[in-house]
């Protein structure tokens, strides 16, 4: 993999951080890549956006942050508002369909998902992340998704893994289905 | 104390095993107070039966941060105002010991006072002898945050108009378990509240008024420090049990002496292995008495 | 020895700098922590507290740093291994028992998680500017030893490194982190504890009537005995003699001083640790540490585009600083570029030891960020002409 950027944001207690955690732990430890997370800390953080990056590469990642995004993660339509300017041309946004409106650029795309709606019938609206970050995966197929399976299954509260992975898996379900993939033609550096 | 270092004055003295008399002569002006307190202490910790290897004293910086220096003890000489943390770091290391720190009214509740209340706020493990002699003695005769009201310092050349600390009241109402304030002219009680205060637990809080002839006799024409002492004398008044709301000492007033509070109160330690048990179970691992070291076969 | 299985978290983990060092302290042995909240250093100390209740450690939280500092040279004389862990602002704190460390000879570790100053300064934002403080920053003449990892596997390895080089040299060391590397998640891989080497605490094995605390024996370090073991041993911040006993005379002093200076600088050879890559032919030579060791790289990537001929040296141990290192490399090379997260500390170290040999081109930052990697590249270009 080329060096590909990452921003999840969204409000907090959404599991943002998580969800750019997981990423990089799939990548890193369980698929042999470099992956390195930086979470935004201090007043950012406390306010209603926060966000987490992620620089993915099959080398070692040198530069820490990201600066043009190839990925944004949007569960907040004020994180969406605030870093979908620094989305490259060509780059995706993926995001919180109920909740965020997806305004990109000419030459972006755009895919969501109404994660939360998802996790709110799977009985837990707090694994509203987790499937968005199988929607993540299914429609990015950055990261082999057993990788990033082992990494839900270890970085979750002991007891909820099962209920993790079957988030996990509603959202790689959605992202199958015809209407919400788009070509990644171009996403990719 | 004696000053002289043959060794048959040595032999003879009943301390003597307690001190460094190759140290001797020390550094204290003579009918100072401290030697006096170190005496008393000294008689405690003999007639207690503690283990004297498990025994260290934690000075600060001053005259009286000398006395870490003079016993023949483990002894800590450590940085201006810093005696309590650095003895809650040796306690906490090797929980076994016995550990007091004996400093200044300056050193303690001066630039050291967050230390005290934090310390007495904890109920930390340790026995604090505060020796007040009312102005900073080492760097000749400065304001204190005892200095009484209207006493000169060289300071406050007009007068102090800067309200002192009670200190009883200081370390009673930031939860010491043991308070108690003597002069170093009641040998006696002293040397018995020393040996009360080892036997008990937590922050325990001893302060003793001792005369500083050179500088706060001086400052305020007092006369010799052999008048201090008279002075003192004759105006300790003993009230155990006093509620410490009432115990300020003012400028050449009366000095209420006694055991303030005497009471037991979970400890530091206790309440942090009763808490881990409670919360972790089998899974606390709490430090051996001894400490963390970690031996190796190397 | 080989680590005490305990407090080694042995597997392959994604973990951010802070608690990576954390995890490195733990396997070092460490068991006593005073710390004092302060960002970005806290979650190391977060870490610590929820794993060291189930390995016999105890954690405090102190009311302050100065009684931090104090707390951790109080403990280290129980024999316990010891560390505090802090940035900027508590850093300035600690520097009066940092001294007392010093002249106590009392090993310990401290971590400065580095964030942009002066003052409050940027305290979620990433600095080294707090390098000449490690080095100078309590009164008084005394060397200690300072590491800077460059990642959280980094963090890791060098926190116990760090403990160890306490251990024998009996001086504090300080884990020059920077916020970037400490907020910053990677993958850890920590080694099984038997295939970690951890030095002991060395206690004498002298009788109380034979041992003199600063007694060193033709050595350079003196034995060691903790409290509690029945030394009756003595030892004060004043200049002292070998029985720990306070001697205030110029004589005494000129030899402790020299003696705590001398035994950092006669084995600075052996501490002194740098990484170098392509220095044999460079006409430049990139020297930086922490975060900006790798931002560097890829300004050094750029500059080898365009034609020069450029390597890198990583200060992996900034103090001591590896003097004869660089005297040997300024006499080969065109130029140092010293690309740093401060307005230029390092680099005035650099051009004393290039001594006119060799120019030296300082990067400054005033912090906040890490260099933008064309800066650095433009450096090289200019130190190459
Ligand atoms: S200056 Fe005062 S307190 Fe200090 S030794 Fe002399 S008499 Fe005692």
């Amino acid at each position: 993999m080329e060096r590909t950027e990452i921003r999840i944001t969204g409000f907090g207690g959404q599991g943002v951080v998580l969800i750019g955690y997981i990423i990089g732990r799939a990548w890193s430890v369980h698929a042999g890549g470099h992956a390195t997370m930086i979470q935004s800390f201090g007043p950012e953080a406390r306010g209603s956006a926060c966000s987490a990056t992620l620089a993915l590469s099959d080398r070692e990642v040198l530069y820490p942050y990201v600066r043009r995004t190839d990925i944004l993660v949007a569960m907040s339509s004020e994180g969406c508002e605030k870093y979908v300017g620094e989305l490259k041309d060509g780059g995706l946004l993926i995001h919180e369909s109920d909740l965020v409106a997806p305004a990109v650029r000419p030459g972006q795309r755009a895919c969501g998902v109404p994660s939360t709606r998802i996790a709110e019938a799977l009985g837990r609206r707090l694994v509203q992340n987790i499937v968005m970050l199988g929607f993540f995966a299914g429609v990015t197929r950055l990261v082999p998704l057993e990788a990033m399976r082992e990494a839900v299954r270890l970085s979750v509260p002991a007891g909820t893994e099962e209920l993790n992975l079957k988030a996990f898996d509603q959202g790689l379900a959605h992202a199958e289905t015809a209407a919400s993939a788009p070509s990644l033609e171009g996403v990719k550096p | 104390m004696s000053t002289r270092t043959d060794d048959t004055t040595a032999r003879e003295h009943p301390i003597a095993p307690f001190i460094r008399m190759e140290r001797m002569p020390h550094i204290w002006c003579p009918t100072c107070g401290i030697g006096t307190v170190v005496k008393c202490y000294a008689t405690a910790l003999a007639d207690s039966g503690v283990d004297l290897d498990k025994a260290c004293v934690v000075s600060g910086i001053g005259c009286t941060g000398r006395v870490a220096g003079y016993m023949r003890l483990d002894g800590f000489h450590s940085t201006h105002g810093r005696a309590i943390p650095f003895a809650t770091g040796l306690k906490l290391g090797r929980p076994e010991l016995l550990v007091t720190v004996f400093s200044g009214d300056g050193d303690l509740v001066g630039i050291g006072g967050n230390h005290f209340i934090h310390a007495a706020r904890r109920n930390m493990d340790l026995l604090v002898v505060l020796v007040n002699n009312f102005i900073y003695g080492m760097t000749g005769g400065q304001n204190a945050p005892t200095t009484p009201l209207t006493a000169h310092s060289s300071t406050m050349p007009f007068g102090n108009f800067e309200r002192p600390f009670s200190l009883p009241h200081l370390a009673a109402s930031c939860g010491a378990s043991y308070v108690a304030r003597w002069t170093c002219l009641q040998v006696r009680q002293l040397t018995w509240a020393f040996a009360e205060a080892i036997g008990r637990k937590g922050f325990r809080f001893i302060e003793v008024i001792a005369p500083c002839s050179t500088l706060y006799a001086r400052l305020n024409k007092l006369g010799s420090g052999l008048d201090l002492m008279r002075f003192y004398h004759d105006n300790v008044e003993i009230r155990n049990g006093a509620d410490t709301r009432e115990v300020d000492i003012g400028y050449q007033e009366k000095i209420v002496c006694g055991k303030f509070r005497d009471e037991e109160r979970p400890t530091y330690l206790e309440l942090m292995h009763e808490h881990y048990r409670k919360t972790l179970g089998d899974r606390y691992v709490p430090m051996p008495p001894e400490g963390g070291l970690i031996r190796g076969e190397d | 020895m080989k680590a005490d299985p305990r407090g080694v978290l042995t597997g392959t983990h994604y973990l951010d700098g802070d608690f990576a060092c954390g995890e490195g302290a733990m396997a070092a042995g460490c068991r006593f922590v005073a710390g004092y909240p302060i960002t970005p250093s806290t979650e190391v100390v977060e870490r610590i507290g929820r794993r060291f209740p189930m390995m016999g450690g105890t954690f405090i939280q102190m009311e302050d740093e100065l009684a931090s500092m104090a707390a951790v040279v109080g403990a280290s004389w129980s024999g316990t291994k010891c560390m505090t862990v802090t940035s900027g602002p508590g850093f300035s704190l600690m520097m009066e028992n940092i001294g007392l460390a010093a002249m106590m000879e009392t090993p310990c570790v401290v971590v400065n998680v580095q964030r942009a100053g002066p003052s409050t300064g940027l305290p979620t934002m990433v600095g080294q500017a707090d390098m000449m403080q490690a080095r100078w920053g309590s009164h008084g003449d005394y060397a200690l030893i300072a590491v800077c990892p460059r990642s959280p596997q980094e963090a890791f390895d060098l926190t116990i490194h760090a403990f160890n080089l306490s251990e024998r040299y009996r001086v504090p060391v300080l884990v020059m982190m920077d916020e970037c590397v400490g907020h910053m998640t990677e993958k850890v891989v920590i080694p099984p504890a038997a295939e970690i080497e951890v030095v002991p605490r060395r206690l004498t094995a002298r009788p109380p009537a034979e041992f003199l605390p600063y007694q060193t024996n033709g050595s350079l370090v003196p034995e060691f005995a903790r409290a509690g073991d029945g030394f009756r041993f003595h030892t004060t911040g004043l200049t002292h003699d070998e029985r720990g006993y306070p001697v205030m005379t110029p004589e005494c002093q000129a030899k402790s001083v020299r003696r705590l200076l001398d035994k950092i600088r006669l084995n600075a050879g052996e501490i002194a640790r740098v990484e170098e890559e392509d220095t044999g032919g460079a006409d430049v030579v990139v020297v930086s540490y922490g975060i900006t060791s790798r931002v560097a790289r890829l300004g050094v990537g750029l500059a080898r585009e365009r034609g020069v001929k450029v390597g890198t040296l990583r200060l992996v141990v900034a103090w001591p600083f590896p003097e004869a290192r660089i005297r040997e490399l300024a006499a080969r090379v065109k130029a140092f570029v010293v690309p740093e997260i401060n307005m230029g500390q390092m680099v005035l170290e650099v051009e004393r030891c290039a001594a006119g040999k060799a120019a030296v081109v300082s990067v400054p930052h005033a912090g906040g960020n890490v260099h933008d990697p064309e800066a650095i590249c433009q450096a090289i270009l200019g130190a190459a002409r």
